[in-house]
């Protein structure tokens, strides 16, 4: 199958290797990757924010660029919540129709990382190695906008090697939420130190999970305490092999 | 030509509708309470085990909730029709109807009222829109005492204290905190009082006995008012309401306007959907209904008052009033990460947490309360246990852009927000801008070490002060493309 890569501003500026892991992946389980050139970012900061004239010029690229392709794949639940929850609407509130009704069709053939993997390409197994100990924390916007439930478990739990430990409340947020981290940067860090204290009581290695900007918060404050403990993407742990 | 300035909004200087300071730097305050968290935690972690436990027993509660969303909309569709029903139907049974624009006319309708009862005291059901009104501060300056009968209203009225939290109001204080406001300040208790509590239960039930036997007038809220009848529906747990209900001779009951549902068969629906997602009982201990007078049994003189106090330009925003909807249950308070955290003093209205601020800042107009809707991560989990399934999340995102948008349209330069994300669209719109912020960028490798960046610049220092930032890589993904993937 060809699958049009959506790397998302943040990976392909600051996480080329979730973009790269992606890769390796889709083409080991024999897939042809394309990544269009014209595409940039989804917008979901500036909806989020309250900037939605501002953001209509990324959702229009993001139409624009993505149309032509039959199937899309972002490493991340949150834009891919975007695109399916906000595109159309905000385009729809901007007054232009049309674009809204582009921006549905588009997200439509939009998929995170593990729906693609196991409800388009149907697989479970990608045939990964990773010993290590691992905690998985669910992001929000996958499990509450795009209702990814046990899939990225169900992908973790096939990968050789593995030792995948239950993480406390694991459904709660890390804190992270966009501009939220800034604006309510106290707030943002009390619930930060809570997932960060769960993520520890696990004794996991490694905090993976399908979203690059949840990892950079929960990463950034395991970082900060020296603890030792690192994020890894989905991506790169199902792209890993022995 | 005539200019539309919008439907009126609840008034400035009276009520608790209203942040004081903004979020941020009220939650700042609150999160270093160490009490506080943890019995915010404790109580909120209590209260989501029971609510999940007894939501999960119902085989249709996806569908209950479908049918309270869908009987909501419906009422608000109609809402003029029914209220008219509504007062037609409590007129026709011996009750009188009073509308009131806002706080300011409510308190003067109750406040008279009570005058006219020729009473100097009343004592109070539980309800969270006396409190929006600012009722007891008014009657207090007309000479008129409010007893709150409620047990954690009568621990914040005795410990002049604001509730914080729409179900639980004294869901800041633990047990012994409540023991030493009682001491303190009830006058007539054992001074041996225990902090168990059925001891301090008990005193409460002593201490407000007189006052339930001698008061001449009892005031309620309405948790709904039946408009194919004109029955006034009352729903607690300890008791107290009844006895307020039933006892005075005149009863006073305040109603938001968006409470009024059209019949019986859609009652029946929320008193399921109610007790389960607010207390996490499958069913609440007294629900109380009262239809106009009944001759020689409970109050003589019935008043229902109708408020509006910004309803109306709720409702006239096409997204934001499904906030209206809300059936006060309190679930989204107990699910949110931020109110869990912060808790409800932090958002400085009676109504705090996720449907707070989705409902404040339209009460008052967004300008009025305009950190609230950014007061969230918006992860969702306020819109999953929601009974009436509101859109919190969605609303959230609407009212900053409202927010934005007014405040785009009243200032003549942009705030440095505006224009930094401004230049952000500018940049993140275009592969050819942004892949060369990206190459600019990488002298933020400069500021790294061990790939890591320690202290950043406003506006993005709040996220250094608690985390590490990445450093930027040697290459972005789309740059190791363009260069035919190497390695």
């Amino acid at each position: 199958m060809r699958v049009a890569l959506f790397i998302t501003c943040l990976a392909d500026t600051l996480f080329p290797e979730v973009g790269k892991a992606t890769v390796t992946l889709l083409e080991r389980l024999g897939h042809q990757v394309d990544f269009p050139a014209e595409q940039a970012c989804c917008g979901q900061m500036h909806v989020n924010t309250g900037y939605q004239p501002e953001a209509m010029p990324m959702i229009r690229r993001y139409v624009e660029t993505f149309e032509p392709h039959e199937v899309i794949v972002a490493p991340s639940g949150s834009c891919v919540g975007s695109i399916a929850h906000q595109h159309a609407m905000v385009a729809r509130r901007q007054g232009d129709e049309e674009l809204a009704r582009r921006a549905d069709a588009v997200a439509a053939r939009t998929y995170e990382l593990s729906q693609l993997l196991t409800d388009v390409l149907g697989v479970e197994d990608v045939g990964a190695h990773y010993p290590h100990r691992v905690a998985y924390h669910p992001t929000c916007h996958s499990l509450r906008l795009l209702r990814v439930g046990d899939r990225p478990l169900r992908l973790l739990r096939s990968v050789s090697g593995i030792e995948l430990v239950p993480l406390p409340d694991a459904e709660t947020c890390c804190g992270f939420g966009g501009t939220f981290a800034v604006k309510n940067s106290d707030t943002s860090t009390a619930m930060l130190a809570d997932k960060m204290r769960n993520v520890m009581a696990t004794g996991a290695e490694v905090c993976t999970a399908g979203d690059s900007s949840c990892l950079m918060h929960i990463g950034g404050g395991l970082s900060r305490l020296r603890t030792g403990i690192k994020t890894v993407h989905l991506a790169e742990i199902l792209a890993s092999t022995a | 030509m005539t200019t539309f300035l919008g439907l009126p909004t609840a008034p400035r200087g009276v009520g608790h509708l209203r942040e004081t300071e903004p979020f941020p730097v009220a939650a700042r305050r609150a999160l270093a309470d160490t009490q506080l968290r943890r019995n915010l935690g404790k109580a909120t972690s209590t209260i989501r085990a029971k609510r999940a436990a007894v939501v999960a027993e119902l085989p249709d509660w996806e569908e209950l909730r479908a049918a309270g969303q869908a009987i909501k909309a419906r009422t608000m569709a109609n809402l003029d029709g029914y209220l008219e029903e509504l007062e037609a139907n409590v007129t026709a049974r011996g009750g009188t109807v009073h509308w009131a624009r806002d706080a300011i006319e409510a308190n003067q309708i109750i406040t008279g009222l009570i005058q006219a009862a020729g009473a100097t005291e009343a004592v109070k059901v539980k309800s969270i829109v006396t409190d929006e009104i600012g009722l007891n501060d008014a009657l207090a300056g007309a000479g008129i005492t409010a007893h709150e009968t409620d047990l954690a209203e009568l621990i914040v009225q005795l410990g002049h204290d604001r509730p914080s939290h729409i179900l639980v109001p004294a869901i800041h204080r633990n047990r012994a905190e409540i023991r030493d406001i009682f001491l303190r300040e009830m006058g007539d208790v054992d001074p041996g009082l225990t902090d168990e509590p059925a001891a301090l239960a008990e005193a409460a039930r002593l201490h407000l006995r007189r006052q339930f036997l001698t008061a001449k007038v009892g005031i309620s809220g309405a948790n709904f008012g039946v408009a194919e009848t004109g029955t006034l529906c009352v729903v607690e747990s300890e008791g107290n309401g009844r006895m307020c209900l039933t006892l005075p001779q005149t009863l006073i009951t305040v109603m938001g306007i968006e409470k009024v549902i059209p019949s019986w068969a859609d009652l029946g629906v929320f008193l399921q959907l109610l007790p389960r997602s607010s207390t996490g009982e499958r069913m609440n201990p007294y629900t109380s209904m009262w239809t106009g007078v009944t001759p020689g049994d409970g109050p003589q003189d019935f008043h229902l008052v109708l408020l509006d106090n910004g309803r109306t330009a709720a409702l006239a925003d096409p997204v934001g009033r499904e906030a209206l909807h809300c059936i006060r249950c309190s679930a989204c308070l107990n699910v949110c990460p931020v109110y869990e955290r912060t808790g409800g003093h932090a958002y400085g209205s009676v109504y705090p947490g996720p449907i707070g601020a989705v409902l404040s800042p339209q009460l008052t107009g967004v300008e009025d309360n305009a950190s609230l809707p950014y007061a969230s991560s918006l992860c969702g989990a306020c819109y999953d246990v929601c009974p009436v399934k509101i859109n919190i999340p969605s609303l959230l995102v609407h009212l900053r852009a409202r927010h934005v948008e007014e405040a785009r349209h009243g200032r003549a330069l942009p705030t440095p927000e505006a224009i930094t994300m401004a230049a952000a669209s500018w940049v993140l719109s275009s592969p050819a801008r942004l892949s060369a912020a990206q190459r600019a960028g990488r002298a933020g490798r400069l500021l790294s070490r061990n790939g890591r960046i320690g202290t950043l610049p406003p506006p993005l220092a709040g996220w250094t002060r608690a985390r590490d930032a990445p450093a930027p890589p040697r290459q972005s993904f789309r740059q190791w493309w363009q260069q035919g993937r190497p390695e």
